[in-house]
Order: structure tokens, then C-alpha cells, then sequence
């Protein structure tokens, strides 16, 4: 082989494209659903509860167990570890429901058939017999049933709270209403086992957490984890619906695996899917702010209630980071937020991009917003009022110093860029002029705390080979749901060795390879894998800067890293060749790499820490037309400057930016969540949950980055996180859409709208105001 | 006498399929990835609402192969009788080389996760195929039923403007294929009723339709399969037996002259477009926000109908314009005014053995004025929270000679706003009238809350469609539009 990699130029900040990009294209990516089963394969469907809150009385399995294809019923009794998939060790979380169910959709037992179809059929053949139990469904409801929680709430407080609000010389009390959301990945929920031998399993997985199913299934089938492997090489989407909900899939499949020593495939359809895993916090904020005649903050006093559904999964760091970013980019002289993460008769609510932060900013928008109407001013001069500042006015609520404030100049630049001025005024004077359509423009920032605040989640492991011809295998602990991590990584690694990434193989995630990771989840993982990749890269490279200097009788100093090999004193050696000299040297070509993030700490109990490494920072323009007869509207032109530091891959980030901000958008304006009296999903199927569609786009969709952000820290080639912080740029749709529905009462009425904000709201909304205008 | 043979024949791709033994509610997203392995085409919903799972049916229609996007997922494989199907695996060729609307996607970073990626390469395609260099409207029209959760759609509309760069459809590698097709389709399409054991019929032609529907009262009738579709995917109905009808060119005619409109039960939302637009501009943004193209290329105006949805779309303003529908068991025919054919919620005026076999609508006279009004929560691709139909003709004098109102999702069946008509008539069309009017809507509609719209939003919409109605007939009209440049 003399084949060297050539290399034009560092595969470092370049647009790469996706590397399953042509796989995707051609349809031979391969999702768990298109893996070549097992000869014998079984399948596994869940039933689920038909009450949202009830004993079981009885249950008849006869039809189930006479039904064509059936091999099996899987209930708790054959569990011989433990029942219980709970992320956050509380044991609230049972795989089979045992004498009672807490939601509609609750999986009670499981079906083993010979096919999916006939698995499927079987489930619903059970005669379960319920005493009912009364129910909350909501956030009001469980507060007025005594406001039980699922977990340890947080408090956050800064400041003389009750001083502050008592010598502002205005108050507004108010809450805001602020709901939920499905992911709808368009992969759902699936996981494959293939029994092995001994103790051992081997579970395809989709998840974001191939260590946290390898322990969950470990703990199911009560035994250790290193009998257990989990192997996950893409998911069709994740966005934190993959964090912790495909637990229970795994250990279904596991379970069945292993008791009958066959293969085992669980996949739920679309409407049990949407039905029985988690989604997006729900959250009613109240709160009560006081500020002065200019509209600067003096206090906040706000508490936080979530829809947390009937167990802790990950309620509790859900409502914290609602917390931590209940200041979203405005600084508070004086605050206090508490969470309350609900127990309520649903499906437990879980990670979903942004996890929780979106509705804390959500909360903080409303009260800038609230003020603005009131003080009769231009909302964007309120929410400058109010920005931190970078030497002063720069503490957060959690008592950690903003180093790296850049939310001045991005929504300076994004004001001048996107012509805000000149267009709010042309949208008050249509607005002045049209009596059926009206316009709302509105700029909203974004700041985003990077770091999970889990302290110990922020490490990461990478396993780098080199081969005798100069080729690398490269695996981490990052999974790859579509983002780009695995194209990421790969840059950085084809970089430090200053080959063409051609030379790369990316790998599959396993646990097998790399152990103990964190979910793929909280923006971090090219921050932490990238930095992982590199260890690895690093100690490689100083191994065989040593073989090199031996062999070319030069220091170690006078070997130079150039595109494509060494610089060896003289001489150029390719780096094909200095690898095969290598081995033959007897020099290591393998390494482990590792990393943890620097600086951090937190300690939830006081309240105060550091728990973010940096932040990263955005802002949003968002033009909108409403129909005040019908409440449509159209988003008619969206402006964004987004921050991810010396981008990675700028063609990728740009696409984290529009599809979190569409995805953003589909929160807070189409995407509802709907549960009837009795405590059912009636928005379980895209016939009825609606995410938004290509025509949702804005006609005028303007999306950069901000190129001259650097990261301060030193993160992995200065680059910023970007999965997270783009969805929340959609909060300017909203605000545009409640400048709209003020018009209608001259913009003297906050319009306060829930999101949704759904065609419905904005009608209800005019129609309300236009009452209270009357008076 | 009509032959009858024993075999569902078909093109997969390059394969011909003869299925002897197949079930009447087989899907074809399932026979492709259970039973063929061809495992591109993805199950994202099993509605036909994200086409994860789109894929191209051919079919001749005179000289030529007509390739319309279709939802595999509730595509029965009874129904692709005399077709040919090409699904993603067939695009690429066979050294590797992508086709250019996925080289397109690629280059254009048009995929993030993947999963809904050989769905929207395949609705990529079926344009490209007939319009090679779309506008953004075209683009977003093509799309609507491709659902992508990572994208945010803005890269893959990037792509879609740019396949032409990457070469012409005449230069498609599969265009040559598809004209040595065209004999082995027409060959399949033999003439004779094809029988699967005791649950699938394919009749020969409508009056072998019309002979077997009398002999088998209790089969299910299926045309587009975008309703029946769902009673098997998502609810495990058994619909065994089935006729399926939607090969039958007879059914797909179009008749017009000068007094009338007539389609055939069997014609698409896709193939009525240009006829009822020609006819009835006023209804070309409605037919552009029922479902996503791949639904409008499967389902019927028949079917539509036919099923007594109380939200179908087409009812509201077919019931506005008079339309008669012509029903026929056997050889007996009989003739029905639309609105009377809905009985009540799930009950229709159709007796056992008898099917819609035509409907037709009368051409608007001069001087009167009609519009269709569709609201939903998402825009495109939703169903109707309600869907009110208007049509009023104003004598010289100014007051209302007639007027017809009729709304979808206000009522368990699509129905007339009779108590708000009579409110109108021989009154003067002014908005003090229309104010005068509203109240009459409590009579007519008792709308309920789902989680579609609450009976508040559509009773408060409904009477704003009223006004939106007469501003629009007086030339106060005011429409949200989305410009796009």
C-alpha cells in the first residue's frame, strides 16, 4: 500500500459533509429496525394502561396466551433483577407496572410473538381489571392535590428578595403557561438482544445512553454489566427522547432474550410511542418582579411548577436548568426561584433539548414582555436595560461570574443586520392601516450555561487505533442521532494526525470499547468527545515523535506535525510510513484518551457554584402576520446571529441552528399536547401532533454565525457547544406573535399568551383584549 | 365473460412480482422491508402522515407512465395491481453512483439523523421527475407530507432548487428503464378480474365493479387506501374482503360540458386539480392544504365522500355548489343530493351492494360568489378543525337572492348552515346583516372540543367566516398569504 493520504487542508473548522450522508441518501444507513435479525427472532410489544390512575385488580392474560404466534407473556414476576428503570436511582420507575398504574399508557406487561404483527395484536387481548384512583393530569391540578413532588425541588437566591420587590416602585404578578412537547423523532423507540453466552447479552440500542442501558439492563436481568453490551451506530433523532426513555425498551428485549434464549426486537408503534415515553416538561410559572419607571428589574420572585409526570426520570436536573436559566441573558439585583417538579397521573417527562431552560427563559421573556406593555415601550429596549453587563451586574442566581458576556454585540450586530428599527416601525404603521391583518416583530436573545450540572457527567473516553498501513479506527463514547458528532470527532482526530479523513473510520458506539459514558446529551458531546479523540491523538503522537526521533537521529523537538506526516529534521516522512516503522519498532499505536471539564463545580444544596464551563450566546428576529379572524398567522421573516465559537463545522452548526430553531418554532406555536378528562394522549400520531412542515419555514430565513466569536476557554479547537441553544431563538416567534394580538388593543394590553401559541390562542387572545379593551 | 386470474402482478423496481398468495391488508412499506429486505423505505408513523416510507407507483396512464409519491405504510400491495413500484434502492447506480437528487442532498448537508431522508429523496425525485426546476411554492408543495424533525427543511429545499445542476430528468439513468417498462406494464394490465382466494377482488372493469360489489355487499370498497389505510395500521381492523378499485381507469374519468362537472369515484385530489381549478379557482388553496401531495395522489373525492368523515375537506363546499352524487348497485343508478347522502355521524344514505360511482357538480353561475375557507392548526399538511363553504348571489337590488352555507368539524356530518341561511335571504348584503346573521349559527351548530380546536374557537371562527366572506365579496378581502420570493 502506498496509497498516502493526501491532504489539501486541515479538515479542522471546514464543512464536512455528514459522514452517512450518502448512506442516508441511498437508504442503506442502517437503523436497528433494518439490522439482519437473528435466525428465530421474537418480537416484543407492550400493553399499556388504560387509566390514568388505578389498582389492578385483576389481569386475564388467556386470550393473550392463546393468540396465533404468541411464545410468551413478560410480566414483573419474570424479572430476576430489579424492576425498575429509573435514571435517577429513585426506584420510582418500574419496567411492568405491579398493583397499580400512576398514567394512561403505563406498560403493564409484555407480549412475546413470533412476529411484531402478531405481538402487536395479542397486547390488547388482556382482560385487565382497574379500581379507579382520582387523578391530576396538569401542573394546577397537582398543586391543588397537595403539590406532592417527584423529587428534591431547588432554590436559587441571590440578594434581599423581599426588600427588593418591597422598594420597586412597580410590581406585576402574573404566570405564564408554558407547555410541553413530544420529540417525535422519526426513529422511534427500538431495541434488539441477541442472547449470548454465560451471563451475557448484547442489546442494540436506540439511545443517547449506552452506558446508562447497559446498567439498566444489567440491573433488570440482575446481573453485572460487563456481561452486558450495548451497541448503538445511529438513531433516527434523539433530542433528549433518547436520554433515559429507551431504558425500558432495552430491558424488555433483554429480558425476553434471555429468557428464552432467542433474539429479541421491541419496537412500539408511533401512537404507543408518543404515549408511553416522555416529553418536554409542561410548566406554569408564577411570579411576581419588581422594576422601575426605565423597566430595569429590581427582584424576581417566580416558582417554578413542571409536569413531571408520575416518576423523578429526570425531573429533578430538568427543573433545575429551568432555574438556572431563569435569568435566561438579564441580570437580576435580587432573585429567588424555586422548583416544583410535579407529581402528576402522566407519562414521566424527560430530557428534551434545552432541558428546561427553554421554559425558564420562556418565564423570563414573559416578564421583560409584561413590563414593556406596560411601561409602553419597545419590549427590545427593556430586554437591553436589563442585560448583564461584563464587569458588573454580572452575577447569576446560582452565584457564578459571567466571564464571557457577548450578548451585547450579537444583538447589536443582529439589530443593524436585520433592520429591526426601520421594520417595527413599518409594522406599527401597517398595523395602524389594516384592520384584519396585523404584524408583530419582536428580537429576543439567547444565553445557554454549557456543562451538564451533574458535575460528574462531564468526562469522556475515546479508544483511537492506528493500523500498520496508516489507517484509524476511532470510537468515543458520543452517540450519533443526526447532529454531527461522529463527523466532528473524526475532524478532529484526521487533524491532529494531519491526515484526510478519509483515513478515519468512524466506529460505532459501544460500551465494549469505551466505557462509563455520559448521555450523549446537554450540547456537550463534541465538546467532550472531541477533547476525548484528542487525548487519544496526543499520546499516539508523542509515542511516535519519540520512534521518529530515534529513527531520524533528531530531537523530539525538531519533529514537526505538517499535513500528511512528519517533518523528521530534513526529512518528510508520510504518515503511512512512519506508522509501519513504528510497529515494527514494537511502538504502541493504540490509546485511551480522556477528559474532564476543567473549572466546574456545583453545589446544589447552598444554591452556589460554577456550573457552567462557558455560555454560549445567540439572538432572533422573528416578523409575523396574523389573521384576527381566523387566529393563523404566517412567520413571515426570521433574522438570527448565532454564537458557536471558532465553529467545528460550520455547515453542521449552521444546521443545528435552523433545525433547532424550527424546532423551537413547532414548540411554541403548532405543537400541542392534548389529554382528555380522562387523563389519554388524544396528540399521539402526526395526524394530530402537528410538527412544523417545509411551508412553516419563514419565506426569509437568515442564519449565521457569529464568526468572530472565540470560546474564552480553551475547549476543543475554541468551538462552542450548538445543539441545545438554537431552539431556543424561537422564543422571538412568540413575542412577535403577542405583539400582533396587542395591536389590537393599541398595545396597552399584555396579551400573556400559553404556548402553544396555536391559531386558536392568537384568536382567543384578540377576542380577549379587544373585551378588556372595551373595558 | 370476464377471465379471471390468480396473481397480484407488479414491478419492483427491476423485479416482476406475481404474489398468488398475498393478504387483502399486506401493506407494501411491510412486504418491502419483512419480505423483500428492502429496508430503505422507513415506518416513521403507519398513517401516511411523515412518508418516512414514500416511494414512486407507476402506472400507465394512455401512452405514457405516470409516477406518483405515495405513502407505502398504508398502501395496500392488492392495490399495485399492474404497477410499477421504485423505491430508493433503485435510484443509486449499480457501481454506487448516486442519482442527482441524492448527490444533491448530500452536497447540500440535506440530512442530519437520516431516517426520513429516502422519504424526502423520493418526493424529491417524483418533482424533479415532472417539474426540473421548481420554484420554493412547488418545493414546499412536493414536501408537505415528508415530516423532518433535525433539519428545520432549509438545507433540503437548498437541495431540492439544485438537483437540475446535477443533471436533466432526460438524462435520468432510470428513464431509459422506464420506457422498456411501459410494454411489461401494459401486459400485466390483461383485462381480467384478478381473485386472492376470499379476500382480495380486483375487479376487470366498473360494470365487473359494479357485479361483484352486489355479489359481496360486505367487502371493503378501496380506492386510495388513505382512510382504510389507517383502519388496519392503526386500529388492526380486519377488512377482508377487498375490492380494490383503484386500477379501474373508468372510475378515474373526467367529464365536464356545459352545465356540469363529473368525477369519476376513482379520481385523486392530484388528478382533479387542474379541471375543479379551472372551474373553481376559489378552491385552489383549499385542495393545496388537504393532507401532503403523496395522500392527494392516493386518496379520492369518491373515497372523500364516500366514508362520511364529518371533516373531510371536500364535502363543505361540493354541498355549497349543489352537487349530486350518483350512486349504482348493480346496474341500478340513482341520483342524490350531496348533502342528503350524510345521515348522521358513521351512517350514510348507501345500501348494502351500492357504491359512489360519480359526482357532480354544477359550473357556478354568473354572478354569484363562493369561497372555501380550510382552518387548522398547522397550515399544510392538517386536518380541519372546521372547513365552512360559502356561496351567495346578490340581486341588482343589493339584498341576497341565495346563499348556501355549509361547514366541516361544526357537526357529526358535514351540513348545511341552513338557520344562517334563512337569516341572509332577501335581506340586504351588509355587514349589519351578517351581524344580524350569527346568531342563527347556535342553531344550526352545537360544535364539541377535541384536541383539534375547542367548540369556542370553531363556533367564534365560524362566524368570522361569515364576515371573512362578505368583506371578501365586497372588496374589503383581506387573506393571509405567504409570499415567497
Amino acid at each position: 500500500m502506498n496509497k498516502h493520504p493526501t491532504i489539501a487542508r486541515s479538515t479542522l473548522h471546514s464543512s464536512s459533509r455528514h459522514d452517512s450522508g450518502p448512506k442516508h441518501v441511498a437508504g442503506v444507513a442502517e437503523y436497528i429496525d433494518d439490522i439482519v435479525e437473528p435466525e428465530g427472532t421474537m418480537h416484543a410489544y407492550l400493553a399499556l394502561s388504560t387509566r390514568a390512575h388505578a389498582e389492578i385488580v385483576a389481569i386475564d392474560y388467556t386470550a393473550v396466551k392463546s393468540a396465533p404466534g404468541v411464545i410468551g407473556v413478560l410480566t414483573a414476576d419474570d424479572i430476576l433483577g430489579e424492576n425498575d428503570v429509573s435514571p435517577s436511582h429513585q426506584h420510582d420507575e418500574p419496567i411492568f407496572a405491579i398493583g397499580k398504574v400512576h398514567f394512561w399508557g403505563q406498560p403493564i406487561f409484555a407480549v412475546i410473538a413470533e412476529t411484531r404483527d402478531l405481538a402487536r395484536r395479542a397486547a390488547h387481548l388482556a382482560k385487565v381489571e382497574y379500581r379507579d384512583l382520582p387523578h391530576a393530569i396538569d401542573v394546577r391540578a397537582a398543586q391543588a392535590a397537595g403539590g406532592k413532588l417527584v423529587t428534591e425541588p431547588l432554590k436559587l437566591e441571590r440578594g434581599d428578595v423581599e426588600a427588593g420587590l418591597a422598594s420597586s416602585p412597580r410590581r406585576l404578578k402574573g404566570s405564564v403557561v408554558i407547555g410541553g412537547q413530544d420529540h417525535f423523532y422519526l426513529e422511534g423507540q427500538i431495541a434488539l438482544a441477541i442472547p449470548g453466552e454465560d451471563e451475557d447479552v448484547t442489546v442494540f440500542s436506540s439511545t443517547q445512553h449506552p452506558s446508562e442501558v447497559q446498567l439498566m439492563v444489567a440491573h433488570a436481568l440482575g446481573i453485572h454489566q460487563h456481561a452486558v453490551t450495548v451497541n448503538v451506530r445511529r438513531m433516527g433523532g434523539g433530542f433528549g427522547g433518547k436520554e433515559t426513555q429507551g431504558n425500558l425498551f432495552a430491558a424488555v428485549a433483554a429480558i425476553a432474550a434471555k429468557k428464552w434464549h432467542r433474539a429479541c426486537k421491541i419496537r412500539p408503534d408511533r401512537d404507543d410511542d408518543m404515549t408511553a415515553t416522555g416529553k418536554r416538561h409542561d410548566f406554569v410559572v408564577d411570579y411576581d418582579v419588581g422594576f422601575d419607571d426605565h423597566g430595569r428589574i429590581h427582584a424576581v420572585d417566580a416558582i417554578y411548577g413542571a409536569r413531571a409526570g408520575f416518576s423523578s426520570d429526570l425531573s429533578g436536573p430538568v427543573t433545575d436548568r429551568a432555574l438556572f436559566h431563569c435569568d435566561n441573558a438579564y441580570w437580576y439585583p435580587a432573585v429567588r426561584a424555586v422548583s416544583q417538579p410535579l407529581y402528576t397521573n402522566t407519562v414521566s417527562n424527560t430530557a428534551f433539548r434545552g432541558f428546561g431552560g427553554p421554559q425558564g427563559m420562556m418565564a423570563a421573556e414573559r416578564w421583560i414582555e409584561n413590563i414593556a406593555y406596560t411601561l409602553g415601550k419597545d419590549p427590545l429596549e427593556i430586554r437591553k436595560a436589563n442585560f448583564y453587563g461584563t464587569d458588573t451586574n454580572n452575577i447569576t442566581p446560582y452565584h457564578q461570574t459571567i466571564g464571557d458576556n457577548i450578548v451585547h454585540r450579537i444583538v447589536d450586530e443582529l439589530e443593524t443586520s436585520s433592520d429591526y428599527q426601520a421594520r417595527r416601525q413599518a409594522v406599527l404603521a401597517f398595523n395602524a392601516a389594516s384592520a384584519v391583518l396585523k404584524k408583530g416583530i419582536a428580537l429576543t436573545p439567547v444565553k445557554f450555561g454549557i456543562s451538564f450540572t451533574a458535575t460528574w457527567f462531564n468526562q469522556a473516553g475515546a479508544l483511537v487505533h492506528v493500523y500498520r498501513d496508516g489507517s484509524i479506527h476511532l470510537s468515543h463514547g458520543g452517540t450519533e442521532m443526526g447532529q454531527g458528532l461522529y463527523i466532528k470527532v473524526a475532524q478532529v482526530l484526521a487533524d491532529a494526525f494531519g491526515v484526510g479523513l478519509d483515513a478515519v473510520k468512524i466506529m460505532a458506539t459501544t460500551t465494549g470499547k469505551v466505557p462509563n459514558t455520559s448521555a450523549t446529551a446537554a450540547s456537550s458531546g463534541s465538546d467532550l468527545n472531541g477533547m476525548a479523540a484528542y487525548d487519544a491523538a496526543r499520546q499516539i503522537k508523542e509515542r511516535l515523535v519519540v520512534h521518529a526521533a530515534k529513527l531520524y537521529q533528531c530531537d523530539e523537538a525538531e519533529v514537526l506535525w505538517v499535513p500528511g506526516g512528519i517533518q523528521a529534521g530534513d526529512q518528510f516522512v508520510p504518515f503511512d510510513e512512519l506508522v509501519a516503522s513504528a510497529y515494527l519498532n514494537r511502538v504502541q499505536l493504540s490509546a485511551a484518551g480522556f477528559y474532564q471539564t476543567p473549572t466546574i463545580h456545583w453545589d446544589r444544596a447552598t444554591g452556589r457554584g460554577h456550573p457552567f464551563y462557558y455560555f454560549a450566546y445567540g439572538a432572533s428576529v422573528s416578523e409575523v402576520t396574523i389573521d384576527t379572524l381566523t387566529g393563523e398567522y404566517i412567520v413571515d421573516r426570521v433574522d438570527i446571529l448565532h454564537d458557536v465559537g471558532k465553529s467545528l463545522n460550520p455547515a453542521i452548526d449552521i444546521g443545528q441552528v435552523e433545525g433547532g430553531f424550527i424546532q423551537g418554532m413547532g414548540w411554541l406555536t403548532t405543537e400541542e399536547l392534548v389529554w382528555d378528562d380522562k387523563g389519554q394522549l388524544r396528540t399521539k400520531a402526526p395526524s394530530t401532533y402537528k410538527i412544523p412542515v417545509a411551508s412553516d419555514v419563514p419565506p426569509i430565513f437568515t442564519v449565521k454565525l457569529a464568526e468572530w466569536s472565540i470560546n474564552a476557554e480553551p475547549t476543543i479547537g475554541r468551538s462552542k457547544a450548538v445543539g441545545e441553544p438554537p431552539l431556543m431563538l424561537a422564543m422571538s416567534v412568540v413575542e412577535a406573535l403577542s405583539m400582533a394580538v396587542a395591536s389590537v388593543a393599541e398595545y396597552k394590553i399584555a396579551p400573556n399568551l400559553d404556548t402553544p401559541v396555536t391559531p386558536e390562542r392568537v384568536l382567543m387572545g384578540c377576542e380577549r383584549l379587544k373585551r378588556e379593551a372595551r373595558g | 365473460m370476464v377471465a379471471i386470474s390468480h396473481a397480484v402482478r407488479f414491478i419492483l423496481n427491476d423485479e416482476e412480482i406475481a404474489l398468488t398468495d398475498v393478504a387483502a391488508d399486506a401493506t407494501l412499506l411491510d412486504y418491502l422491508r419483512l419480505t423483500k429486505r428492502l429496508r430503505g423505505s422507513k415506518e416513521g408513523c403507519a398513517e401516511g402522515d411523515c412518508g418516512a416510507c414514500t416511494v414512486l407507483v407507476g402506472r400507465l396512464m394512455g401512452d405514457e407512465i405516470i409516477y406518483d409519491s405515495v405513502t407505502a405504510c398504508i398502501r395496500f400491495v392488492g392495490s399495485l395491481h399492474g404497477t410499477h413500484v421504485v423505491t430508493v434502492e433503485h435510484l443509486a447506480a449499480k457501481d454506487g453512483t448516486l442519482h442527482p437528487v441524492q448527490q444533491a442532498m448530500v452536497d447540500h448537508h440535506g440530512s442530519q439523523c437520516g431516517f426520513c431522508t429516502p422519504g424526502f429523496v423520493m418526493s424529491l425525485y417524483g418533482l424533479w421527475m415532472r417539474d426540473p426546476n421548481p420554484t420554493q411554492p412547488a418545493i414546499e408543495k412536493a414536501l408537505q407530507g415528508n415530516l423532518c424533525r433535525c433539519t428545520g427543511y432549509a438545507p433540503i429545499i437548498r437541495a431540492a432548487k439544485a438537483i437540475s445542476s446535477y443533471g436533466a430528468p432526460e438524462a435520468d439513468p432510470l428513464r431509459a428503464e422506464r420506457i422498456a417498462l411501459k410494454a411489461r406494464i401494459t401486459a400485466l394490465n390483461d383485462g381480467s378480474r384478478v381473485e386472492i382466494g376470499d379476500s382480495i377482488i380486483i375487479p376487470a372493469s366498473l360494470d365487473d365493479f359494479a357485479t361483484v360489489y352486489e355479489v359481496n355487499p360486505k367487502a371493503t370498497i378501496v380506492a386510495g387506501s388513505t382512510d382504510v389505510g389507517l383502519w388496519v395500521t392503526k386500529f388492526m381492523r380486519d377488512i377482508s374482503p377487498v375490492i380494490f378499485i383503484g386500477n379501474l381507469q373508468e372510475l378515474k374519468r373526467i367529464a365536464e360540458n356545459d352545465s356540469e362537472l363529473r368525477y369519476y369515484a376513482g379520481v385523486s385530489y392530484s388528478e382533479a386539480m387542474p379541471t375543479l381549478t379551472t372551474y373553481f379557482p376559489q378552491l385552489a388553496e383549499l385542495w393545496d392544504r388537504i393532507a401532503g401531495e403523496q395522500i392527494r395522489n392516493m386518496g379520492t373525492i369518491g373515497g372523500n365522500i364516500a366514508n362520511g368523515s364529518p371533516i373531510g375537506d371536500t364535502p363543505p363546499p361540493l354541498i355549497a355548489l349543489g352537487a349530486k352524487l350518483h350512486l349504482r348497485r348493480g346496474e341500478h343508478r340513482r341520483e342524490i343530493k350531496l348533502e342528503d347522502y350524510f345521515l348522521a355521524y358513521g351512517k350514510q344514505d348507501r345500501q348494502p351492494g351500492e357504491f359512489v360511482e360519480s359526482v357532480t357538480i354544477p359550473h357556478l353561475p354568473a354572478g354569484e360568489q363562493f369561497a372555501t375557507y380550510k382552518i387548522s392548526k398547522r397550515r399544510e399538511e392538517d386536518i380541519s378543525a372546521l372547513c365552512g363553504a360559502f356561496r351567495v348571489f346578490v340581486n341588482d337590488t343589493g339584498t341576497v337572492g341565495m346563499v348556501r352555507i355549509a361547514f366541516g368539524g361544526m357537526a357529526a356530518t358535514p351540513k348545511r348552515a341552513k338557520a344562517v341561511e334563512a337569516a341572509l335571504v332577501g335581506k340586504p348584503w351588509t355587514l349589519d346583516t351578517i351581524d344580524a346573521a350569527i346568531a342563527a349559527f347556535a342553531e344550526d351548530y352545537q360544535p364539541i372540543s377535541d384536541m383539534r380546536a375547542s367548540a369556542e374557537y370553531r363556533f367564534t371562527v365560524a362566524q368570522n367566516l361569515l364576515r371573512r366572506f362578505f368583506l371578501e365579496t365586497t372588496g374589503q378581502g383581506t387573506r393571509l398569504t405567504r409570499e415567497v420570493a
